[in-house]
């Protein structure tokens, strides 16, 4: 089974808009779910809809988070944290944009690579490793 | 097309058809090919490289080829030769976009 994704953003749009592209550019032998918003409609995250979104998400091969700003950081590590010891260590929250990394990653995931990889492949966007 | 090189190694070329060329969507249906085979497979834009990891989506885009520009595909491994059909026919029908 492939990796699942999970697109974290503060607007409700752009998670859905970022999902659409990895839809149409990748297809749909990826796992993937997406949250924007927090719970009164505004921009903002939800570290509720997160664990949901993780639940949607899920694979046995583990799901990368993509996040956008600050607080989306934080409440997907949160939400990483509350989750059952089983699930824990198979969620990481990867350091790349959140639009091209979700495209990168799900991509990588297609291929049928493990977290690790599907989540290195993201963060080589912003050069984290040498080409 | 194809020069059969060394054991195990296939290079062959081809020139990016479709208006866009390698943007993204391509890009990733590059990626996607190339990983469904076991054999390392890279391209250039020139004949004697630098050599872009196929399988790599980053790398991939970065590449940037244009319309017109020549790929420079060579595979190694045991299915290198599927591999670079493969690679070939994807960049011949425009990455399925023409």
């Amino acid at each position: 089974m492939n990796v699942g994704i999970v697109i974290v953003s503060h607007s409700p749009k752009i998670a859905e808009g970022a999902a659409d592209m990895v839809r149409q550019m990748v297809g749909d032998s990826v796992p993937l779910a997406f949250t924007g918003g927090n719970p009164d409609g505004g921009l903002g995250t939800d570290m509720a809809g997160i664990m949901a979104a993780i639940d949607t998400a899920w694979s046995d091969a583990g799901v990368a988070i993509l996040v956008d700003l600050g607080g989306a950081e934080t409440n997907a590590e949160m939400a990483v944290s509350l989750l059952d010891d089983a699930r824990r260590d198979r969620v990481v929250v990867c350091n790349a944009p959140v639009v091209e990394g979700a495209v990168i990653a799900a991509t990588e995931a297609s291929g049928g690579s493990p977290l690790d990889v599907v989540c290195r492949a993201a963060e080589e966007i912003y050069g984290a490793i040498a080409p | 097309m194809n020069d059969a090189g060394p054991p195990a190694t296939r290079t062959g070329s081809i020139v990016v058809p479709n208006a866009a060329g390698l943007h993204a969507r391509p890009a990733v249906k590059l990626t996607q090919t190339a990983k469904g085979f076991s054999s390392r497979i890279e391209f250039a834009l020139a004949p004697d490289g630098p050599w872009i990891d196929a399988k790599s989506p980053v790398k991939v885009m970065r590449a940037k080829a244009a319309k017109g520009v020549t790929l420079h595909f060579r595979a190694t491994g045991a299915d290198a030769d599927a591999a670079l059909s493969a690679m070939l026919e994807l960049a011949a029908s425009g990455f399925g976009e023409e």
